[in-house]
């Protein structure tokens, strides 16, 4: 079998998926408690599976890092999730849904799983509704809808500011649900370290139980990744502080690829940094830009003044002036690029951090004085809430401060049509996999794919490689399992005991995130990456000899488990920079500074890089492999939003 | 800024806890709660100590991962707030703080400020879903839902969890946590008619879990970082049919 092939379903669009479900083989009722699937990971993506496979009947076992599978980081989603359901009467479809997430993603993704996506979208909404999902609604009772950055249409579902938070209760009950029945598992508090192969398959994986320090053995007749995405590889991020890219990362070193692992997001509206201190950046949603206006002052010296002072004529609204057609709902990554533009120039506002101002406005009077406080308060109030608590500035009466950060990673294993890795037996769900975004998420897309893969792909492709593969029996004896025991035992004790242990995993995660901002961040070019390579590498080095974790490893250990999230995160920081250095050109978030306009916009390069970069794992150096993407229903364009 | 904590700290949930003095100095008032004890656990790692252990995941006020009693009040004493959501600039400077864990039988410590919540998990497993399967829902607009209905059930779900009810509760009781999802669920066409077999089931897991039953303190209703109100628990009454 050829492990790097896509393995997509030939002939019309609209009817791949039909044709492809009628292809693939299924287990009879009786014999699905047979077959053993563990699914690492229980956000949207892996919570959905394991309620769509427990009820269908297969042995499931589920592992989450945080006290409860409730906490996972899709719970912080805010905005809302895009559907077709064209409820708006807009002239939305889902060819436009697959148009607009192809284009959004600057022509990087691969068509048929994009169309796929969008014909599901329908199914997630009806999901969540039947379970008892309180999306926001009209008064005469129908479903609401709002827009969202990169469209021009309003198909986005919510659930005030907590639509994330809502679908994934909605997915924790059914997985509940499923939890009463004995064939279903689950474990909290533990970390998946490392995936076991044997025969070349994925059948199990090495954890550790985060609060006793136990390290055991689990296996399965195959293993899917529902493990969310690698911001925190820049330190600074939007994402929970437990988001780590350890499971993606074992399985890039067992021979999984990893695809685009530059394609970062940045999301442009988040609350700007105020000291050096601090944790974590918190996004404010996009949905907001539906209604705020964003500007910075045009005289540099207004941008210590207070907003109010400043006159309406002096007030660059940037994003309405350099993109007329989307204004304000620019798509993220030319949003961000914008802001960071401005501030660059000497426009920014707000406390200075290494002596620049980095914040622009997001004000909301226009649309205050049009529908009143109320109907803002009702539609934005939990964010206005949140705004205020964190900067103690109350965003009714003064504008909002934003600056982008780090967001969503597009890129992630690299997976088929059946959403299987390179790694036979080993799947990949959600943000985990380096799926449909391209270089470039939408806004609203992302709860949209995890639920997708989860409730309506995945449960159908896993079935089909279960009916299709003779495995033979694992147990905790098999030496492949006693060999993958202690490969992690090694490396607790090497964290544990480093030569001359002197800095915290804190001191090293920070110095990573700062030169991945710097090379790797916004904008990226040559000479840059290459000496962030250098010095990640000088980073891993220095990390080894000098890592200090006290206390003791058979013990709830936080610095243990940071120590070796933080160490994963620098291998693949570096992997991020050499994908950036590699594609000589810009598109989507990927913005490399010698391949821009001079107006800043993308230039993309599709005669030599109209592919996916998945980059295989060796000892030495990774080996890139490229999956060309052949438009066949559509013709990449420049993506123009003016 | 400068600050005395004195904070919980306990080996295990077999060995006796006690409170430990530490002084923390030079804290930014921008700085969070949270990132205050991450500096004092980098300033232990620097003296060779192990670290204080918290739960936190979000710290942006929705995963319900942290939760630290501050000065006698579950997630310190500013109104329908999480304890990752608390700035040091809300405290006066050079005061003692008092930092424990959550108490209660159904949270048993597992390590210094961290418990042991899972008996929610169960609590939700016993019944706290609408049994539907994957696939075979119908038409989301075919079932229309008045307005008002919908924006009630969503201000019970937005209970993240966090077990601060529990925590302050003299009797140590759920009611509020459970009443929470029981109401959202009853309120929607969709979880009716499960809902006396929910809320009965649901209210078993409760008791059997070792949690205490409601006397109508509502002290609860004070600590909610979601500001989950007291009449949650009338709804769950009259679906018990005690009213
Ligand atoms: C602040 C914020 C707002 C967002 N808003 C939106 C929005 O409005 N609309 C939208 O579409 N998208 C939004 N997104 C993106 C979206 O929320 C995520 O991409 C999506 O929820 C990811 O879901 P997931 O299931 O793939 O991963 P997650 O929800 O992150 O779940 C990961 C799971 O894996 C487990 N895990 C991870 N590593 C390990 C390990 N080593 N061992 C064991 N378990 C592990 C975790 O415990 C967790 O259960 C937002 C993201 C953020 C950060
Ligand atoms: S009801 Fe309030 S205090 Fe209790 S768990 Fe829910 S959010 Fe926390
Ligand atoms: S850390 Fe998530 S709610 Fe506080």
């Amino acid at each position: 079998m050829n492990i790097f092939c896509a393995n997509e379903p030939t002939g019309p669009l609209e009817s791949r998926w039909e044709k492809h479900l009628f292809s693939l083989s299924l287990i009879s009722p009786q014999n699905r408690k047979k077959h053993k699937v563990i699914v690492v990971g229980t956000g949207l993506a892996g919570a959905s599976l394991c309620a769509t496979l427990g009820e269908a009947g297969y042995q499931v076992s589920s592992f989450c890092f945080q006290d409860s599978p409730r906490r996972a980081h899709s719970i912080a989603a805010q905005g809302g999730i895009n559907a077709t359901k064209n409820y708006q009467n807009d002239g939305d479809s889902v060819w436009r849904l697959f148009y607009d997430t192809i284009k959004g993603g600057d022509f990087r993704a691969r068509e048929s799983n994009v169309y796929r996506l969008a014909e599901l979208s329908g199914n997630i909404i009806d999901q969540a509704v039947a379970q008892g999902v309180p999306f926001a609604r009209e008064y005469s009772g129908y479903l609401a809808n709002r827009s969202f950055g990169g469209t021009q249409v309003s198909r986005t579902f919510y659930a005030r500011g907590q639509t994330g938070q809502q679908l994934l209760l909605g997915a924790y009950q059914a997985h509940s649900r499923q939890l009463a029945n004995d064939n279903v598992t689950h474990q909290s508090r533990s970390e998946m370290l490392e995936l076991i192969m044997v025969d070349n398959k994925a059948r199990g994986i090495i954890v550790r139980d985060l609060v006793s320090g136990e390290i055991s053995a689990h296996t399965a007749d195959c293993v899917v990744l529902c493990t969310g995405g690698y911001s925190n590889a820049f330190y600074l991020s939007t994402n929970a502080k437990g988001c780590n890219t350890s499971a993606t990362w074992r399985a890039y070193k067992q021979g999984a690829y990893f695809a685009n692992p530059s394609f970062t997001q940045i999301h442009p509206t988040c609350i700007p940094p105020t000291g050096e201190n601090q944790s974590k950046l918190t996004l404010m949603s996009e949905s907001l830009r539906n209604d705020g206006r964003i500007w910075a002052p045009k005289n540099s010296e207004d941008c210590d003044k207070n907003p109010a002072d400043i006159k309406e004529e002096d007030r660059d609204y940037f994003l309405e002036r350099m993109y007329p057609a989307f204004a304000n709902l620019a798509p993220r990554d030319i949003a961000s690029r914008a802001v960071k533009h401005i501030c660059d120039k000497g426009h920014g506002v707000g406390s200075k951090i290494h002596g620049k101002r980095l914040g622009v406005y997001l004000d909301f009077s226009a649309i205050i004085e049009k529908l009143g406080l109320e109907a803002v308060a009702e539609k934005y109030g939990n964010l206005f809430d949140m705004y205020q608590s964190i900067t103690g500035e109350d965003p009714y009466q003064t504008p909002m401060k934003i600056y982008p950060a780090p967001h969503y990673t597009m890129g992630g294993l690299w997976v088929d049509y059946d959403l299987m890795t390179t790694v036979e037996g080993l799947f990949a769900g959600g943000e985990a996999n380096f799926s449909d975004h391209g270089a470039n998420r939408l806004g609203a897309s992302a709860l949209m794919q995890g639920l997708a893969d989860g409730y309506f792909v995945l449960p159908k492709t896993v079935a089909n490689y279960l009916a299709k593969s003779s495995l033979t029996d694992v147990d905790d004896t098999h030496p492949q399992v006693v060999q993958s025991l202690q490969l992690v035992k090694d490396r607790i004790h090497q964290l544990m005991h480093a030569p001359s242990p002197k800095y915290s995993p804190e001191y090293y995660h920070q110095k990573l995130g700062k030169i991945l901002w710097e090379a790797c961040g916004m904008s990226r070019e040559a000479e840059q990456l290459k000496q962030a390579i250098g010095e990640i590498a000088e980073l891993e080095a220095h990390f080894w000899q000098n890592i200090k974790v006290t206390g003791v490893d058979k013990d709830l250990n936080q610095t243990l488990e940071r120590a070796g999230r933080v160490a994963d995160f620098i291998e693949l920081g570096k992997l991020m920079c050499q994908d950036a250095l590699m594609r000589e050109e810009s598109c989507g978030a990927h913005a490399r500074v010698e391949y821009l306009s001079e107006s800043g916009e993308a230039k993309r390069d599709d005669h030599d890089f109209s592919f996916v970069g998945a980059w295989e794992f060796k000892p030495e150096q990774p080996m890139l492999h490229k999956e060309q993407l052949n438009y066949e229903f559509i013709e990449p364009t420049v993506r123009n939003y003016k | 800024m400068n600050f005395t904590l004195h904070i919980w700290r306990q080996k295990n949930s077999n060995i006796q806890g006690e409170f430990v003095t530490y002084q923390i100095d030079n804290i930014d008032e921008n700085t969070s709660f949270l990132e205050m004890l991450d500096q004092l656990n980098e300033q232990l790692i620097a003296q060779d100590q192990d670290c204080i252990v918290f739960d936190y995941d979000c710290r942006e006020g929705i995963c319900g991962a942290c939760s630290l009693v501050i000065n006698g009040y579950p997630h310190g004493d500013k109104k329908a707030t999480t304890t990752c959501q608390l700035y040091m600039r809300d405290y006066k400077n050079q005061t003692e703080l008092w930092i424990e864990p959550w108490r209660a039988k159904a949270f048993p410590v597992i390590k210094d400020l961290t418990v042991d919540r899972s008996s929610f998990d169960s609590i939700i497993q016993s019944g706290g879903y609408v049994s539907v399967h994957t696939g075979s829902a119908p038409e989301a607009n075919a079932l229309l839902i008045d307005k008002h209905s919908a924006d009630e059930a969503f201000n019970s779900a937005t209970c993240i969890g966090c077990g601060a009810c529990v925590a302050v509760c003299p009797n140590a009781s759920a009611t509020l946590f459970v009443a929470a999802k029981i109401t959202h669920l009853s309120l929607l066409p969709q979880g009716k008619i499960e809902e006396q077999d929910r809320a009965q089931k649901m209210f078993n897991q409760m008791e059997s879990e070792g949690f205490g039953s409601c006397s109508n303190h509502r002290y609860c209703e004070r600590v909610c970082p979601k500001g989950i109100s007291v009449s949650n628990i009338t709804k769950m009454n009259q679906v018990l049919g005690w009213t």
